[in-house]
């Protein structure tokens, strides 16, 4: 297992190597000169030409490269060209928001979807099953920030029950922060839940077909015991692959939520990065969010092996 | 209250409920305790839905119309689905025909056979735990405690269904349910574990429900046996007087379809053309590992095999074999790892995969499921033509060729442009025989091609193989485990184990007097082969003249 996971983690290194070849690349091939950029709109040939050599940019491409590489292995990940702040300080400062709210939406939708997807399943055809369906219908297809504003409009304005923006942090008390990514959540969640549930309801439905179902309940057992030891644990695979994927998708933005409920995250960074053509703040961000998917495509991956024994890896 | 432990009055089943769609038409079965029943029947029959019936685990869309089912005197088919369920495990249990799908695959087999006490008993979790041990022990599973922590694909077949029986009889139910249980089992396994049933029933005075389509088994285990066709009791009879003197034309043709032990004798060889040829064709998987040396399997060792014009040669041999791996390397669907497969004068065995497309037209195969290996979305007609389309042969031809195909394996050419779910087993098999024959093959592989139809189908599809090869001069390579197949319609015969070649010759020879202890094990356990089922006796009484398997020791 250990073995395992050393391997998953080597194999990550040359993905990360191609992700950050492409960011490089990315910014030297795109017309625009990042000089320039920084420069601004007045500057004389011997101001741009100093701040080339200043970001290396006369060097040939592959030692640019490698300086740049070697100073990321570093953690210097560079300085902001707008706010001149160093980008990693401009990350760390808008991560809390979005893994919160990450956490928060992922949490809520499996503790209501995971339930409704077995039930929709087991009470296959029936009224139930066919709500549980127009819920996941409707949650695929409102578009988020419809449902964003339909809430801070009922939920906000009229019933005055949630702040209508921003966010605290966990540290300033947990009701507080509650409080106010609430609003964010529900918004996400029934996205999610429609999704998970989908999910869930069709493995289901596929493993309650199955011999060792009809196994379970020829010894008797409780169809509660059924359905929640014998069926969901082997649909276990599928699911987790979603919620996984789900809360990657999260954190690596959700612009729209951010910009409806002004929550200082990721995608709002991101956002105001890619107007104002901050590159070293786009490489950076595009950087985090493939490190991200890498990292929970390896707990998939882990969690895989511990929830069916039959999966093994050498 | 009567002195029956099981009664089955009038029962019938119908899909949705509706009393047109009968699928079981009003069924009577009694059991006695400790006694033992063999419901036999076709598939389509009605056996395994009584079965479910009985344990209250009938599909959604079938519904009990009328009738009574009562256990110990208790009507189950109005009972409260609390006590439905303790009626299972602890009145009566079932165990059924796939080990390997039948335990739940990611939990260990221990605690699947403990969950029966936790709901059915008030036993601390210790003695559980104890009591489980003594069932693993019962059921002769070795070395108790690390089976106990272990999961199923981590067992064989038959350790798998011993699982089954110790969890199904855990609770000491007076009645035991066994839907084909050892249908999809090696036949040494299937000896053993019908043994097994046989011991408990006598230690624990279970009686037992079986179900089966295999005359064999029936001969070994039943008392009674009740005949099924089309939902409907034939006959019930002591099982001696049904193999003897079977009441209606329906059990007579049953048994006489089947297969019997005694080898054919061999077709006369119309010509000495070699067709196919192997040295020492082997095949190794594993060993490859990149960091570390993986472990080394041998499907095949040293296969050497001549198969001549219009001549069939059976491989025979249990899972596990090789049997199969040779096939498929003859096809050239897997590699061989080293050796020759001569085909006409050409090895096949090294070829590449672009130079051997121009070659496939001479080697066809039929495999064991119809079902899977036809593509349910296409008409059977594209299935069939596709070969030849692909060989430059026009398209109207080809389906001229095609509908003729059909009606030389028997069926209408009219069929021509139905789905494959349209047929029957039996039919879809003949569907797939018609398909490999669209290319005119020297060589005909069928893998297990047989053996997932019923006894009266799979003598028809024997009869029709046989028929092509004699218009044909096919070339057969036949894939089987079952000795009394093998010895229908192979001229020679290749018994496999492990991977190696036991004994290689003439059917009349390896099937009739086998020199290999292997040999000898493996028909020594096929069941019923002390009975001469076609002609109603046991092979002891057949008269002098008549052929009798040499081996009786």
């Amino acid at each position: 297992m250990v073995g395992y996971i050393i391997q998953r983690i080597l194999a990550a290194i040359p993905v990360m190597g191609f992700v950050a070849l492409f960011v490089f690349l990315m910014l030297r091939l795109t017309p625009g000169d990042p000089a320039a950029i920084i420069a601004g709109d007045t500057a004389t040939p011997e101001q741009l030409d100093r701040i080339r050599e200043a970001l290396g940019l006369n060097d040939p491409l592959h030692i640019q490269f490698i300086t740049w590489i070697g100073n990321l292995l570093q953690g210097e990940f560079g300085t902001s060209v707008i706010s001149g702040k160093p980008v990693i300080e401009l990350i760390q400062a808008r991560m809390e928001p979005t893994i919160s709210l990450a956490l928060t939406t992922i949490i809520l939708s499996v503790l209501i979807a995971v339930p409704l997807g077995v039930i929709a399943a087991w009470k296959h055809g029936t009224l139930i099953d066919r709500f549980v369906m127009l819920i996941s219908v409707l949650g695929f297809s409102v578009p988020v920030f419809v449902i964003g504003y339909l809430m801070i409009s009922l939920f906000s304005m009229q019933l005055n029950w949630f702040p209508v923006q921003g966010f605290r942090p966990i540290g300033d008390g947990l009701g507080e922060f509650l409080h106010r990514i609430a609003l964010p959540t529900f918004t996400l969640t029934l996205l999610y839940i429609a999704l998970i549930a989908r999910i869930t309801r069709t493995s289901m439905l596929e493993i309650l077909g199955d011999d060792y179902i009809r196994t379970a309940r020829a010894k008797g057992l409780p169809e509660a015991r059924v359905l929640m030891r014998h069926a969901l644990r082997n649909c276990s695979v599928p699911i987790i692959t979603v919620i996984g994927i789900g809360f990657a998708l999260i954190i690596s933005g959700v612009v729209v939520t951010e910009s409806v409920f002004n929550l200082p995250g990721l995608g709002r960074l991101t956002v105001d990065a890619v107007l104002a053509r901050d590159y070293p703040v786009i490489q950076a961000v595009i950087l985090l969010a493939s490190l991200i998917y890498v990292v929970v495509n390896l707990l998939i991956d882990i969690a895989y092996v511990l929830l069916d024994p039959r999966i093994r890896y050498s | 209250m009567s002195d029956q432990l099981l009664e089955i009055e009038n029962l019938r089943i119908a899909l949705d409920g509706n009393p047109d769609q009968q699928v079981v038409k009003g069924l009577n079965l009694s059991i006695r305790p400790g006694q033992t029943t063999c419901l036999v029947g076709e598939s389509g029959s009605g056996k395994s839905l009584t079965a479910l019936a009985t344990m209250g685990l009938l599909p959604k869309v079938l519904q009990t119309i009328e009738g009574s089912i009562k256990i110990k005197g208790e009507e189950v088919l109005t009972a409260s689905p609390g006590r439905l369920r303790t009626l299972r495990a602890t009145a009566m249990s079932m165990i059924f025909q796939e080990p390997m799908t039948a335990l739940n695959p990611v939990a260990r087999v221990g605690q699947q056979i403990e969950e029966v006490l936790e709901f059915h008993s008030d036993m601390s979790q210790g003695a559980r735990k104890k009591r489980t041990l003594e069932m693993m022990e019962a059921v002769h599973l070795p070395d108790v405690e690390k089976m106990y922590r272990s999961f199923p694909h981590q067992l064989s077949g038959g350790q798998r269904q011993r699982i089954m029986i110790a969890m199904a009889l855990i609770m000491r139910p007076q009645l035991l349910i066994a839907d084909e249980p050892t249908t999809a089992l090696d036949v040494t396994t299937q000896a053993q574990i019908l043994s097994l049933i046989r011991e408990l029933r006598e230690q624990q005075g279970t009686a037992v429900l079986f179900i089966t389509h295999d005359m064999g088994v029936v001969s070994e285990i039943a008392d009674d046996v009740t005949v099924l066709k089309l939902g409907e009791v034939m006959e019930t009879q002591q099982v001696e007087q049904l193999l003897r003197h079977p009441q209606t034309d329906y059990t007579r043709d049953l048994l006489r379809s089947v297969p019997s032990q005694v080898p054919r004798p061999p077709s006369p060889a119309a010509s000495d053309e070699v067709v196919l040829r192997t040295e020492d064709l082997c095949k190794t998987y594993g060993g490859t590992g990149l960091i570390r040396k993986g472990r080394e399997v041998r499907a095949a060792q040293d296969v050497n095999l001549t198969l001549t014009h219009g001549r069939t040669l059976g491989i025979v041999g249990e899972s596990g074999s090789g049997k199969s791996t040779v096939a498929r390397c003859i096809m050239r669907l897997i590699d061989p790892t080293s050796g020759k497969i001569m085909v006409g004068d050409e090895d096949i065995a090294v070829m590449k995969q672009s130079d051997l497309k121009a070659r496939r037209k001479k080697f066809q195969i039929v495999f064991q499921d119809p079902m899977r290996s036809l593509n349910p979305r296409r008409e059977i007609g594209e299935s069939i033509i596709e070969g030849p389309l692909n060989f430059g042969v026009s398209r109207a031809e080809a389906m001229e060729r095609a509908r003729d195909l059909l009606e030389l394996v028997g069926l209408p050419g009219s069929a021509i442009d139905r789905f494959p779910h349209q047929f029957s087993g039996g039919q879809r098999q003949r569907v797939a025989i018609a398909r490999a024959l669209a290319m005119d093959p020297d060589i005909l592989v069928a893998d297990e091609a047989v053996s997932a139809l019923d006894v009266s189908v799979q003598a028809q599809v024997l009869d029709l193989l046989a028929d092509l090869q004699e218009r044909f001069g096919l070339g057969i390579l036949f894939i089987t485990h079952d000795l009394g197949v093998a010895a229908q319609i192979c001229d020679e015969v290749m018994v496999m184990q492990t991977g190696k070649v036991i004994e290689y010759g003439p059917a009349g020879e390896v099937l009739g007097n086998p020199k290999q202890d292997y040999t000898k094990a493996l028909i020594a356990a096929a069941p019923g082969r002390h009975w001469d089922f076609a002609n109603f006796r046991p092979f002891s009484e057949a008269p002098a003249s008549a052929a009798t398997p040499a081996n009786q020791s």
